[in-house]
């Protein structure tokens, strides 16, 4: 198997041309003010500004072209290092680099490149344009890539199912002592209690009603806890199995701190059957049963906000997620997991629906990087001593046009209803905000007594 | 007879970035890889060094075991083919073995041309293509005080310059009135000469060897205008020519070269060729020419990969540019793409810039607004990317005032813009 890399991103629209990145580079790895003895390039393009720096390619030219074995990629940390003691300043590597990644130093009298600075980079660290950012997810792809997938291939979800990499990447991570619960929705739908007595999963799974998950994953713990075993209670759940029609026994189990995980998979609706509403769909969205026509124009009602009913609950933990941010998105998992051993863990997932809110397959995790960026989803976790708070603050969030145009399901929209989206999403920020001041006040006075 | 399904001929950057590119498609499929040598892979790039000892011999191969042992490849060492018969799929190796095949790569290289001089045969001289040739030559080092290289071509200059380094009187004698005529213009060659002067390297330019004559361990050269030399080593590097005579007979079309299409096949549809034994599409004339340099090499040896691994991504040739690299004395020099005299002149703008004191020099050849060619004498530009916006064929448009005048920057901007 592969391995996932760190690497360091450039947002060239935030770019100012400080270049103190480069005399940080400069200052770090030859201990100089020379900004040309910088691995990180920054050039004026137009009005904006351009960057030159070593991708540390997967498939990496400048490696093929030297002929003295200097250069290599490292398998572990996916740096193409390079060996000045091999080198013979033939230049030929930045030949094979259409990046300008590698270049000759003539202060230095040989070739110099980024070498990551050993998984801390001085230029990130240096920029406070918000223009670099040192990604490392590739991390978690490493640890969790060698964990067993307990889905079996070929679940018959629709193409670029976003439900479907939730299932794997949770259920990967929670491990195979588990009794798992799907209610009626599309996952089992596609395949997670499977027929002829074959299921799609490799751990114990169950298919309760829509009613009665909760309830019974509450059992299934108690069970297997009497009996002196840790095995955890899983649910991975739809939001209409989840904020309607299971509500009343999620909202019993949560109350009496029944110790399970409970995942909400958030499409906005009933997918599977159709892609009726639920009391999760957003206003003006189109579903088959909030139609849009001559006089209908969508979704009459706002969504309710479930994932803060639950902290209204008290939950052990509580958290929204999104798989555009998987670290985010892996550190409330841990700690859902963590919450789950002895009370009632939340985490309520937002998963964009390919077929029912019709975008191409192809732009899942977009569509979900534009709602949180847009603050139509908003990242946050909450536990009974800390309180709510943020874990993705937005500050300049991209206009909620640049969200609602790409969704088939928001095509109809008119600027008043626009202008509704607009309010409501205003009033859950200042909702969630509310509840983070709150708490933020309250930690500062246990502070001082 | 041994049965394999691709067949790779050759071991050096063509032939290992085809394993490369048939591996990344097909994992399984038997690979076996022939080289003559009785080393790991290594590339004739980097003799030059061995010669003056800035590389270790021993630290020189590009590929060890293990990469062959986890890409499922049969390595064969000392295996040399003197026959091919495309007809039966087979080739024959010098040891009288056959080996057949499915799919067969020549990426066999090149070899030393020796000029037909009197009383060169009879000598005792070097030549520099093999790992065994540099070790041998880096032994006679402490001994030589004089030595004359034969060719100022890229080979030549390296090793004259490793010679002097060792403290040798080294005479230069080329042919051509300057140094690297290949890939820089009299002027750009001419810097390059006064340093090597300035470093007591005797250049003759314009000047060739009438007749050789042994000398107890060295020789005697007398050139053409009388001059005579003595030395105690003479390495000989007038050029190299692709090895296609053992392809006499195979069925396979020869010219200059392995003749190759857009995909490095050849005539015959089961056979490629990569790197300095092919003669593939030139970039600007169209007309097919051997392109016989390092990162040429590596793409020749990745299109004839895909194609032989039927990888769906198959791309074709682009067309073989001109360029290379070298650093001399602590300085360096840079050629992309081609002069303006190689260039039908309607459309052609050419901006040269020198400055005597930093010993440098820039010029750029621009057809129709594109570019043609960046040669520089330590100037700084980045070679892959003047590469790239030549074989894209990328109109400068507005940037084109300031490419001329700053053109590392401007093409690292044209390079965020077109292929980031």
């Amino acid at each position: 198997m592969g391995a996932a890399y760190e690497t360091i991103n450039f947002k060239a629209e935030a770019c100012d041309g400080c270049n103190d990145c480069m005399t940080a580079c400069a200052q770090a790895k030859a201990q100089s003010e020379d900004q040309l003895q910088s691995r990180i390039q920054i050039v004026p393009s137009g009005d904006g500004f351009e960057l030159a720096i070593c991708r540390q390619c997967g498939d990496p030219e400048c490696v093929l072209n030297c002929p003295a074995a200097a250069l290599s990629k490292n398998a572990g940390s996916g740096v193409i290092d390079w060996d000045g003691s091999k080198c013979v300043n033939c230049l030929l590597c930045t030949v094979g680099c259409a990046y300008g990644g590698i270049a000759y130093d003539s202060v230095s009298s040989h070739v110099i490149k980024c070498d990551m600075c050993d998984g801390a980079p001085a230029c990130v660290k240096a920029c406070n344009a918000g223009a670099l950012k040192h990604i490392t997810t590739g991390r978690i792809y490493n640890e969790v890539g060698n964990l067993e997938d307990l889905f079996e291939p070929g679940l018959s979800g629709c193409q670029g199912c976003n439900t479907e990499l939730i299932m794997r990447h949770t259920l990967r991570r929670i491990g195979p002592e588990v009794v798992l619960a799907t209610p009626p929705g599309c996952i089992p739908g596609m395949g997670s209690v499977g027929y002829n007595g074959l299921t799609g999963t490799r751990v114990p799974v169950f298919h309760p009603l829509l009613t009665n998950t909760a309830s019974m994953l509450a059992g299934v713990r108690r069970f297997y806890k009497r009996s002196g075993r840790d095995v955890m209670a899983v649910a991975l759940a739809g939001d209409g199995g989840t904020a309607d029609v299971g509500f009343q026994s999620l909202s019993g189990a949560a109350e009496r701190g029944e110790e399970m995980l409970y995942i909400c998979v958030d499409n906005e609706g009933y997918m599977n059957t159709g892609m009726q509403r639920s009391g999760c769909t957003p206003y003006g969205a189109w579903t088959s049963t909030t139609p849009v026509g001559e006089r209908a124009h969508g979704k009459t009602q706002d969504a309710k906000n479930l994932p803060l009913l639950m902290v209204m609950h008290n939950c052990s933990y509580v958290a929204t997620a999104s798989t555009a941010f998987m670290e985010d998105l892996y550190a409330k998992l841990d700690r859902a997991i963590l919450a789950a051993k002895t009370g009632f863990a939340y985490l309520h997932i937002y998963s964009p629906c390919t077929t029912g809110w019709r975008f191409p397959s192809d732009q899942n995790v977009e569509v979900a990087r534009k709602a949180v960026e847009s603050n139509f989803v908003l990242l946050w976790e909450f536990n009974p001593q800390d309180g709510l708070q943020f874990t993705h603050p937005v500050e300049n969030a991209r206009p909620i046009d640049e969200y609602l145009e790409v969704l088939g399901k928001y095509r109809h929209l008119d600027p008043d209803q626009i202008a509704h989206i607009e309010r409501t999403l205003a009033n859950n920020l200042a909702r969630i905000r509310g509840f983070v001041a709150a708490k933020g006040t309250a930690s500062v006075e246990a502070g001082r007594a | 007879m041994e049965h394999t399904h691709y067949l790779i001929v050759g071991a050096s950057h063509a032939a290992l970035s085809a394993l490369h590119a048939i591996r990344l498609h097909d994992a399984e499929q038997e690979v076996t890889l022939l080289t003559r040598d009785d080393s790991l892979p290594y590339s004739p790039t980097v003799l030059p060094y061995v010669v003056s000892g800035r590389s270790d011999p021993g630290r020189v191969f590009l590929r060890d075991e293990s990469y062959f042992a986890r890409q499922k490849v049969n390595y064969r060492r000392g295996a040399r083919v003197q026959k091919v018969d495309a007809e039966g799929s087979a080739v024959e190796l010098a040891d009288g073995s056959k080996i057949a095949f499915d799919k067969l790569l020549l990426a066999t290289g090149a070899a030393p041309m020796l000029p037909a001089i009197p009383g060169l045969s009879g000598l005792k001289f070097h030549v520099l293509r093999t790992l065994a040739d540099a070790v041998a030559l880096r032994a006679e080092l402490p001994r030589v005080k004089r030595a004359i290289v034969l060719g100022g071509g890229l080979i030549g200059m390296h090793a004259a310059e490793n010679l002097a380094k060792g403290g040798a009187e080294v005479s230069v004698v080329e042919m051509q009135p300057h140094v690297l005529a290949g890939y820089f213009d009299a002027e750009a060659s001419s810097m390059i000469e006064r340093v090597f002067a300035a470093n007591g390297v005797r250049l003759l330019l314009g000047a060739s060897v009438a007749s050789f004559a042994a000398q107890g361990e060295g020789c005697r050269a007398r050139l053409m205008d009388g001059t005579e030399l003595d030395a105690d080593l003479l390495l000989v590097a007038t050029g190299v020519a692709p090895v296609t005579d053992f392809l006499a007979g195979s069925g396979i079309a020869t010219g200059r070269g392995v003749l190759v299409d857009e995909h490095m096949r050849t005539n015959v549809a089961n056979v490629w060729a990569a790197g300095d034994v092919a003669q593939a599409r030139g970039f600007f004339t169209g007309e097919s020419i051997i392109n016989g340099i390092l990162p040429d090499a590596v793409d020749q040896g990745r299109i004839a990969g895909m194609a032989m691994a039927e990888d769906p991504g198959s791309m074709s040739y682009a067309g073989g540019v001109p360029l290379n690299t070298y650093s001399f004395f602590g300085q360096h020099a840079v050629s992309v793409g081609v002069h303006e005299g190689s260039l039908d002149p309607a459309g052609v703008e050419v901006k040269k810039q020198t400055d005597a004191e930093q010993n440098s020099y820039l010029k750029i050849v621009l057809k129709d607004g594109r570019l043609a060619g960046i040669f520089g004498v330590n100037a700084a530009f980045d070679p892959g990317i003047m590469w790239e916006l030549i074989l894209r064929a990328i109109d400068l448009d507005g940037d084109k005032l300031a490419f001329l005048r700053s053109p590392q920057d401007t093409a690292r901007a044209l390079m965020s813009k077109n292929w980031r």
